[in-house]
């Protein structure tokens, strides 16, 4: 009585064997919590790979302070669904210098994500960090190992990565040198969504279209989601109905018009849809292999 | 060439998206690679089957050709190569170094791409490609017909079992679509082919650049009576089930024990299928019992499959962690220490002989020991020849002793339990992809002899803690002189001890071996062998041997219980041991008269966390001796 796997049922087994070989040979795993989409699903994966036990690490949010406010609300529910410690780390150097996606650009991202992820890796000591990246999303991700080595400073090496054979990780490493591990390299967008709806998964309402307060700047349709967005001379925000494919810091963060208001709406639109996931990003448009670039200085 | 409408779609997506998203939740998956030499087009190939089924967006479109112009290598054309070869220095130099992972959809099929290197010294990322690939696209410049790189990836792709293999003869409108040349090529490879052992592949002419056979049959080629490339993927039968077919295993990830309660074990299943009541064998240690609940967050199931990532729990209570294999109760694998096995060398360092490497096979870890290989493979001529080593790239058939059983069945019959990598236990890296193809002793038969005087009643009798002073340091530095004041001083105090001292060692028990790293390596090896027997016993051993390598170090170290054994770093400058150079060694090493000699042609690798050093230059012989009898009886 054989049983055909969808690829679902694939991407599934596999990123559930990914996370128990991270736990049965890391020290001390941490999982790193955007709040988006990705996140989601990698949570809910990490739900099922260890239960009944409640997944055997904490939850770490590296908050910029920036987020849209439904994000913190969401994290809030779901360290608390998941019953797992949730660690938030806020640069307190970039707290202390103000820095914001208003006044300070790249830098904004570099010194809130960038060196904040850094230095919460190091004060709590962790030596391995699972992270929702996949390899659809951007080419030099496409290139990136499941199990990502990191140097003590936390850099990347492209050209010298551990060849990965079948489903054997090598997760030995020296004192000091940490892992990032992507359990969802392999699932795609669609997977993704399709997933959420086939599991019943919670995520963000931004996902789903709403009347909501935004301005258009530089071609990026942005929400005014609090009271600290600096509105130029001769702006006022207008009520659209939108919708945010990816969410990250939401000044930063473009909308797309869209009256999908359930799931299979959303996926219907992105599947008709003729620009790329990330397009709503200004990071990654700074310059031509911007992601290699912050990937080997220590992003996600 | 002009750009259609990019992104097309499924026109279910827009009259009925529930309807497509059932149909799409029950697509297969088809996981292949691309490979053949440098230049043979196959990064313009993905580019170009991405395009060609609708998977590129607008804007990476509109991106695309912006890079075209600015560093295409296709004039104003197009250069699809650029959307798959991802890292700044691939597009610099115009080449794939890394394995570029690629997803696309047709509305039957799923696909994960493998986009594998082409130039020698990325086998190792080819193999990696392969490794999970149920397909392989090798591509051949028309122009160029079949080169080294083909030889090497068709047998690579052999030896690591892909089970479908595509010919694609590329650039066709290179040659002008020449029917002649294709054969000649497609008869040359075909006779190459049956050589290694590939009976069964599908050869079709294209081009990736201008897309003839990619999506329809191409008007060019009327020849031609297959079936287009894309189509081919579509429909190749995938046996996804195949596995379940094979004898039940599931090796043992993690213990799962939220409470006293409940006890499960999780795991992947490598092959099989198990349902809830059968009899099931724990292995190494062979117990039994049955399986009493298959369980998941979705609640929990009668029957689980090959592929599925479950816990199971088990009637009785029996010792199971991780490592162990859960199989089925009549049919278990088999467990040995020692092996023949198919290598591929991965690391720039050569392997080195008699050297102890992790070996990592399902989610076993365990420390094993190469023997020298039974010989190397020319993969141009599939000849068998000698060799010492294998350096990079190389691929092999060696033996390989592990540390202890482990459980496991030829690679050909299972990959999860036959497929294996050596990590080097130094710098942590992936340095060999293994194919375990049998083992070479019954060695479930011999067993360790259970003895009534345990170590610790040996060691009480004498009044004493067992312990192994393992002195290293460069040639001169004073080892053997320390050594000998170190257990006179013992000796003194009624302590039980025995010296064993580097020269003497090579007068008898190791006369047989040189100075050849690989021999130094088996020179220590049978050093702590002997120290760790003496240990049982009781004794404080001291050593005095150079021991110049931290990994044969660590290898001793690891043979003793926790605590007893006790590096003593005798630290003295080169010039300064140079200077005394008491057996006038140095200087023959200099006058090239003598080989290998550490300090001088070989490496001395200094202990970075020893247990105690000793810096020479500032103390004498006595005084040393001294602080090492104190920090021992501390």
């Amino acid at each position: 009585m054989t049983k055909s796997l969808t690829h679902l049922e694939r991407l599934e087994a596999e990123s559930i064997h990914i996370m128990r070989e991270v736990v049965a040979e890391a020290e001390k795993p941490v999982m790193l919590y955007s709040v988006g989409k990705d996140s989601a699903v990698m949570l809910h994966l990490a739900r099922k790979a260890f239960y009944p036990t409640p997944p055997p690490f904490p939850l770490l949010h590296v908050d910029t302070t920036w987020k849209f406010q439904e994000m913190y609300k969401m994290r809030e529910r779901m360290a608390k669904e998941s019953d797992m410690d949730l660690l938030v780390h806020r640069n307190p150097e970039a707290i202390e210098r103000g820095i914001n996606p208003f006044d300070h650009g790249g830098l904004h991202t570099d010194i809130w994500k960038t060196e904040g992820l850094k230095q919460a890796l190091d004060k709590y000591g962790f030596d391995a960090a699972f992270g929702g990246a996949r390899r659809d999303e951007e080419k030099s991700r496409a290139k990136e190992r499941v199990f990502s080595f990191r140097s003590a400073n936390h850099r990347w090496d492209p050209k010298n990565q551990r060849p990965e054979l079948w489903n054997l990780y090598n997760a030995k490493k020296a004192k000091g040198e940490s892992i990032r591990v992507f359990p969802i390299s392999n699932w795609t967008e669609l997977d993704i969504w399709q997933y959420i709806h086939l599991n019943d998964i919670p995520i963000v309402p931004l996902y789903f279209s709403a009347r909501r307060p935004t301005v258009e700047r530089d071609g990026l349709l942005l929400m005014v989601d609090d009271d600290r967005f600096r509105l130029k001379p001769g702006e006022v925000p207008v009520e659209r109905s939108i919708r945010f494919r990816t969410l990250g810091c939401y000044p930063l963060t473009g909308a797309v018009e869209s009256n999908a208001k359930t799931l299979p709406e959303v996926i219907q639109e992105m599947l008709l849809t003729t620009t790329s996931e990330r397009q709503g990003r200004a990071i990654d448009h700074d310059q031509a292999a911007s992601m290699e670039k912050k990937k080997q200085e220590g992003y996600f | 060439m002009s750009l259609d409408p990019i992104y097309k779609t499924d026109a279910l997506i827009a009259s009925d998206i529930d309807a497509y998203l059932e149909q799409h939740q029950h697509k297969s998956l088809l996981r292949f690679i691309t490979c053949g030499s440098v230049d043979d087009g196959k990064s313009t190939l993905i580019g170009r089957l991405l395009y060609d089924s609708k998977m590129i967006f607008e804007d990476q479109l509109a991106a695309l050709e912006a890079d075209s112009k600015r560093v295409g290598t296709q004039g104003q054309e197009i250069d699809f190569a650029l959307l798959v070869d991802g890292l700044a220095a691939e597009r610099e130099q115009g080449i794939t170094i890394d394995v570029a992972y690629r997803f696309f959809a047709t509305e039957k099929r799923k696909f994960i791409v493998a986009d594998t290197p082409g130039h020698e010294q990325y086998t190792r990322n080819m193999i990696t490609g392969a490794s999970t690939a149920d397909l392989a696209i090798i591509l051949i410049d028309a122009r160029k017909g079949i080169l080294t790189q083909t030889r090497r990836h068709s047998y690579l792709t052999k030896l690591i079992g892909v089970r479908n293999i595509v010919l694609a003869i590329n650039k066709m409108d290179l040659i002008g679509y020449d029917l002649a040349k294709y054969e000649t090529i497609l008869a040359d490879y075909k006779i190459f082919a049956a050589s290694i052992g590939i009976t069964d592949f599908t050869a079709m002419p294209i081009s990736g650049f201008k897309g003839d056979n990619i999506t329809t049959l191409s008007a060019n080629m009327p020849w031609y009576f297959g079936k287009p490339l894309i189509e081919h993927l579509e429909t190749v039968e995938v046996n996804a089930t195949a596995d379940q077919a094979k004898p039940f295993r599931l090796p043992v990830q993690w213990v799962n024990r939220p409470n006293l309660d409940f006890r499960g074990f999780s795991g992947q299943i490598a092959s099989g299928l198990i349902h809830i009541g059968d009899a099931v064998r724990v292995l190494p240690s062979g117990k039994t019992s049955t399986l009493a609940k298959i369980v998941t967050m979705d609640g929990e199931l009668q029957t689980a499959v090959a592929g599925q990532s479950v816990t199971l729990c088990l009637a009785h209570e029996v010792d199971c962690s991780r490592g162990d294999v859960i199989s089925i109760a009549d049919n278990p694998p088999e467990v040995c220490d020692r092996f023949e096995a198919n290598l591929v060398w991965m690391a720039d360092d050569p392997m080195i002989v008699g050297r102890a490497y992790w070996l990592k096979l399902g989610t076993q870890l365990v420390s094993a020991i190469v023997q020298p290989p039974k010989y190397q493979i020319n993969v141009n001529t599939m000849e068998h020849l000698a060799a010492k080593t294998l350096e990079l790239n190389a691929i092999g058939v060696v033996e390989l002793a592990t540390d202890k059983p482990i459980v496991f069945e030829a690679y050909a019959d299972n990959r999860t339990l036959g497929g294996f990598i050596l990590i080097d236990k130094i710098t942590n890296s992936t340095v060999a992809a293994g194919m375990l193809n049998f083992s070479l002793r019954r060695a479930q038969n011999v067993h360790w002899q259970a003895m009534d005087i345990s170590r610790e009643a040996h060691a009480n009798l004498k009044n004493q803690k067992a312990a192994v002073l393992w002195f290293t340091g460069l040639s001169g530095a004073g080892k053997s002189t320390i050594a000998n004041l170190v257990e006179k001083k013992l000796h003194r105090m009624n302590r039980h001890t025995f010296l064993l001292d580097g020269d003497n060692v090579r007068h008898g028990l190791n006369k047989d071996l040189g100075f050849t790293e690989a021999d130094r390596i088996e020179n220590i090896r049978r050093v702590g062998e002997v120290a760790k027997l003496m240990a049982d016993a009781g004794l404080i051993v001291i050593t005095a041997f150079i021991s110049p390598f931290r990994a044969e170090r660590k290898m001793v170290r690891e043979m003793m219980p926790v605590g007893e054994y006790i590096e003593v770093h005798i630290d003295t400058p080169l010039a300064d041991a140079e200077k005394r150079d008491v057996k006038g060694l140095y200087k023959k090493a200099r006058a090239g008269q003598l080989k290998n000699f550490t300090g001088i042609d070989s490496p001395y690798e200094a202990p970075l966390t020893p247990e105690i050093r000793i810096d020479t230059t500032g103390m004498t012989a006595e005084a040393a001796a001294d602080i090492i009898v104190e920090k021992l009886l501390g």
